[in-house]
């Protein structure tokens, strides 16, 4: 319980210093009048967009504010659209964290088995090959596998069409076939990552005493693999694929722009380009919080697998 | 899951193929820094869009530009950025990393929860916030990147820092009257360099592959200058127009650059190991 307590502050104090650094990054490079009304404008008229946008008041007393009407859900006005952040942001939000999430799907179950399978044959053919191929694959960026998915599955064996994604929003069928390539876009290299991680955590377990020990008494090989090796060797594997949770959002933001999938990437960098720095610093927040949960998540999550962390 | 007795050295096929790669495309950008085939801007009206060939080793693009020309400038470009940053990575990492395990205390406590939360954070977000804040540029991506590298060295050099102090020659360089300074330079660093050559590897790797994903969301190096991630995104665009060498070429070049470098870090790591 107090380690619980300890990580949830950690959580909280971390949170808000994201949050203070990422609101005053956008305030300190000055005020957006200039930006929205032209270099033609009165005087009267930007102190009154000042006024009006806030400018004219501390710092701190801004963030106070800004910091208060964002736990209620209130992420200000678009510079640009002139609609509230929420709604901008509460739009695109389901598409990346189902993107997200889809992509970790896979990869826990893909890489798994595949990682199993090749510490089982451990200096085979099929262990070779696959440590070949784990080193290729993990040095192809997820943009161009994205663009070799569209290419072979979309343009030669016309299986989706590349880049009409408003076709496939009412069909829940046709959206999950158009978001399977993307989600294996940014699935693909984390697979390679994990099947080289799990194998090497077996192959490390199946060397330690407690193994002999099972030998000794009996067991044979496929035994000692699931009943003991197995629960051990996924540890390090469990808590690595929950921090890709929170890398795979970074991961989707670029992937999204080769499938033209209108989620969170691309309205921020939409936003970054227009300057539109509410709506960048609304999401900036937002997946500083999704990080920042993950991560507290998978330390939970690993010291109910490994109760020796909570001792330490 | 035989144990099996390793009585002969395995070849380290890892390091032989990743350095044969590394070797192979560092000598083809310092070549396209010296020389192109083609003026890489040059259009030729005469040969618009070409699949690849003899004259032209990648093909040409819809303004008959030569794609081959365009990838080394563009390779240069990466490289030179990835060069710098692991540079900047590399050394302030080692000094920072250096002084806190050395010296330990609480600025050792302070420095390293600071590089927990930095690295906690995927660094391509980190990237695209200040750039949002500092506008896209060569120099900027140089600056952002080398400071996010920053940690991942200072942890791996101050961990053997704080671990090599302790041992028995360092002891002794301390008793013969070397200072702090000389013990951390010349007995120390010498010997973490199995440590750190395999991380500047993968470092490299890692820079490539963030300069690449920058540009090609269009916020990483400006519009003018030639860079792999930017071609690639131009690419996408032929692709869907049924010109897919464009993106191939860029995309494969990218690889090969980021295979090298992998395979280099990992066949040094096994050469530590045994």
């Amino acid at each position: 319980m107090k380690y619980i307590l300890r990580k949830l502050g950690t959580l909280i104090i971390t949170l808000f210093i994201v949050s203070l650094l990422a609101f005053s990054a956008f305030q300190l490079i000055g005020d957006p009048t200039t930006t929205m009304l032209g270099i033609n404008a009165t005087p009267e008229r930007v102190a009154e967009l000042q006024h009006e946008l806030g400018f004219d008041r501390p710092l701190l007393v801004r963030y106070g504010e800004w910091l208060v009407n964002f736990v209620q859900g209130d992420m200000g006005t678009s510079y640009s659209y002139r609609m509230p952040v929420a709604a901008m942001v509460g739009e695109k939000l389901p598409i990346t964290f189902f993107l997200t999430i889809f992509a970790f799907v896979l990869t826990a179950v893909v890489s798994i088995p595949l990682g199993i399978i090749t510490a089982r044959r451990e200096g085979g053919v099929f262990d070779r090959v696959m440590t070949v191929l784990d080193q290729i694959v993990m040095s192809i960026p997820p943009f161009f596998t994205g663009i070799l998915l569209t290419c072979v599955f979309g343009l030669i064996l016309k299986v989706f069409q590349p880049g009409n994604f408003d076709a496939v929003r009412g069909d829940p069928l046709a959206f999950l076939l158009y978001m399977l390539f993307p989600a294996l876009s940014i699935a693909i290299p984390r697979i390679a990552m994990t099947v080289k991680m799990l194998r090497s955590s077996i192959l490390d377990q199946m060397g330690q005493d407690y193994i002999r020990t099972a030998y000794s008494r009996g067991s044979d090989r496929d035994m000692v693999l699931w009943q003991h090796a197995l629960r051990n060797a996924l540890i390090p594997v469990i808590t690595f694929l929950a921090v890709s949770v929170a890398e795979m959002v970074a991961g989707s933001i670029v992937v999204e722009q080769v499938f033209s999938i209108p989620g969170i990437g691309r309205l921020l960098l939409a936003s970054i380009s227009n300057r539109d720095f509410p709506v960048v610093q609304a999401i900036v927040v937002i997946l500083a919080l999704w990080v920042v949960v993950v991560n507290f998540l998978a330390d939970m999550l690993y010291q109910y697998i490994d109760p020796r962390i909570r001792l330490n | 899951m035989k144990k099996k007795i390793n009585t002969q050295q395995k070849t380290n096929w890892f390091l032989y193929v990743g350095g044969a790669i590394t070797l192979f495309m560092t000598a083809l950008i310092v070549m396209g820094y010296l020389w192109t085939p083609y003026e890489p801007n040059a259009m030729d009206a005469s040969c618009m869009a070409q699949a690849p060939g003899l004259a032209h080793l990648m093909g040409t693009d819809n303004f008959g530009r030569d794609i081959f020309s365009r990838v080394l400038q563009g390779a240069g470009t990466t490289f030179f950025i990835a060069l710098c940053v692991v540079a900047i990575g590399a050394v302030a990492g080692t000094v920072i990393g250096g002084l806190t395990g050395y010296f330990g205390g609480w600025g050792d406590e302070v420095l390293m929860r600071v590089c927990d939360s930095i690295t906690a954070f995927p660094s391509i977000l980190l990237a695209l916030v200040v750039i949002a804040v500092l506008g896209p540029g060569k120099w900027n991506v140089i600056w952002v990147l080398g400071i996010l590298f920053i940690p991942s060295f200072a942890r791996i050099v101050r961990g053997e820092f704080a671990k090599c102090k302790h041992l028995n020659y360092v002891k002794s360089a301390h008793l013969m009257g070397a200072g702090h300074i000389r013990i951390m330079v010349r007995h120390i660093l010498p010997n973490i360099l199995p440590v750190l050559l395999p991380a500047i590897s993968i470092g490299f790797n890692n820079a490539v592959l963030a300069e690449a994903s920058m540009s090609f969301l269009g916020i990483g190096v400006s519009p003018t200058e030639a860079s792999l991630g930017r071609m690639l995104s131009d690419g996408q665009a032929y692709l869907l127009r049924g010109l897919p060498w464009y993106a191939l070429c860029v995309g494969c070049t990218i690889v090969m650059l980021i295979l090298g470098f992998s395979m280099l870090g990992e066949g040094l790591q096994q050469r530590r190991r045994r």
